[in-house]
């Protein structure tokens, strides 16, 4: 039987994706499903830039004008504000051909309850939403799920597009 | 008050090889008074001109970069003023084009118009330096000492519309001209 820590999700491995992807600048509001196992230890790490934002749709742009030096960046946020960055990642991510990577939590989404399922209304709309804003997305739950993000922010960047990986459960240590 | 476009020709007298992000009116006009590739225009979004300069700024902390924002604009992004202080670029100076309007939006006076200080926003946000000019002559004695100092330095800039310039919305918001940017960056 798999103890409770291998069929977690692991921050430290969502870190060293990250770091694969060759993300160095991360931009970041603190969101309670990566803020404990992602967030904390990005902060400590002397490999990483944080950028604390006050607000998402700051960070959306941070990330193209960090695109437009040559650097590569990752917005690390809650579903909630991806939903307040619409027009931002219309006009900045979208239509300006800005490959902003995301990585969003997904806050009370039920484990093994695909989103668009859950019995939260919020949680039910972000693909949707992401879909009509013609955003890649990408669900990343278990841990062979965490094999996906390279591959994602190596076709963000090589497309020029936004992208955006659900975080649906909180990471374990 | 000064004429925008009289102190925006002060600031292009004074740039060497430094990037200039401007949104909206001042963008019109600053790519007419001092065309260059390292012109960034493509800021999408109302607001957000003093966050695409934050990531350039510490993207490239060699190259010097000024914002060119609006009031209207600041008063939608004012959180960006203390992300800018938190993260503390040495080389970002953010100018705000204070002229009280929507401009752009039909000419209607900003909230608390005259009532506000963007200087003492800035101020309390944390950035290092805080300069204001309602006059040439002072803005053109500073403004070389302020490109060199380090900041993040906040510069509030009194004017009012001058001369009209003409619309070139497909340059300002021209994604070839945001890549043009990239490479003439990545060269510089």
């Amino acid at each position: 039987m798999e103890s409770r820590l291998e069929s977690s999700l692991r921050g430290i491995e969502l870190i060293e994706a990250i770091k694969r992807a060759g993300i160095r600048f991360v931009v970041a509001l603190p969101d309670r499903t990566t803020s404990e196992y992602v967030l904390k230890p990005l902060l400590r790490d002397p490999e990483m830039r944080v950028i604390q934002v006050c607000k998402e749709d700051e960070g959306v742009s941070i990330c193209a004008g960090l695109y437009a030096t040559g650097q590569r960046a990752l917005l690390l946020m809650q579903y909630t504000g991806l939903l307040d960055s619409a027009n931002a990642l219309c006009h900045i991510a979208v239509d300006a051909n800005n490959p902003v990577c995301m990585m969003v939590g997904l806050l009370k989404k039920e484990p093994d309850i695909i989103p668009t399922q859950s019995k939260f209304y919020v949680v039910r709309v972000v693909e949707p939403v992401l879909d009509a804003l013609q955003i890649d997305h990408h669900l990343i739950e278990h841990p062979g799920d965490v094999e996906k993000i390279v591959p994602a922010i190596e076709a963000a960047y090589q497309s020029s597009k936004p992208v955006v990986m659900l975080i649906g459960r909180e990471p374990q240590p | 008050m000064m004429k925008r476009d009289e102190c925006l020709k002060v600031l292009a007298g004074h740039r060497t090889n430094e990037v200039v992000v401007a949104v909206y009116t001042a963008a019109q006009e600053w790519i007419q008074i001092c065309p260059s590739d390292l012109n960034y225009t493509l800021t999408g979004a109302m607001g957000q001109g003093s966050s695409h300069a934050l990531g350039i700024a510490l993207g490239r902390p060699d190259r010097r970069v000024v914002v060119l924002d609006g009031d209207g604009s600041l008063l939608m992004n004012l959180g960006s003023l203390v992300t800018i202080a938190n993260a503390a670029p040495e080389n970002l100076v953010h100018c705000v084009c204070h002229n009280g309007n929507y401009e752009t939006n039909g000419d209607v006076s900003i909230p608390r118009r005259g009532k506000l200080s963007f200087a003492s926003f800035a101020r309390e946000a944390g950035y290092r330096n805080i300069f204001t000019f309602d006059n040439l002559p002072e803005w053109e004695k500073s403004v070389a000492g302020i490109l060199g100092e380090p900041g993040p330095t906040f510069v509030d800039l009194q004017v009012e519309p001058g001369n009209p310039y003409k619309k070139d919305l497909i340059r300002l918001y021209s994604v070839e001209y945001r890549d043009r940017f990239r490479r003439a960056l990545a060269a510089a």
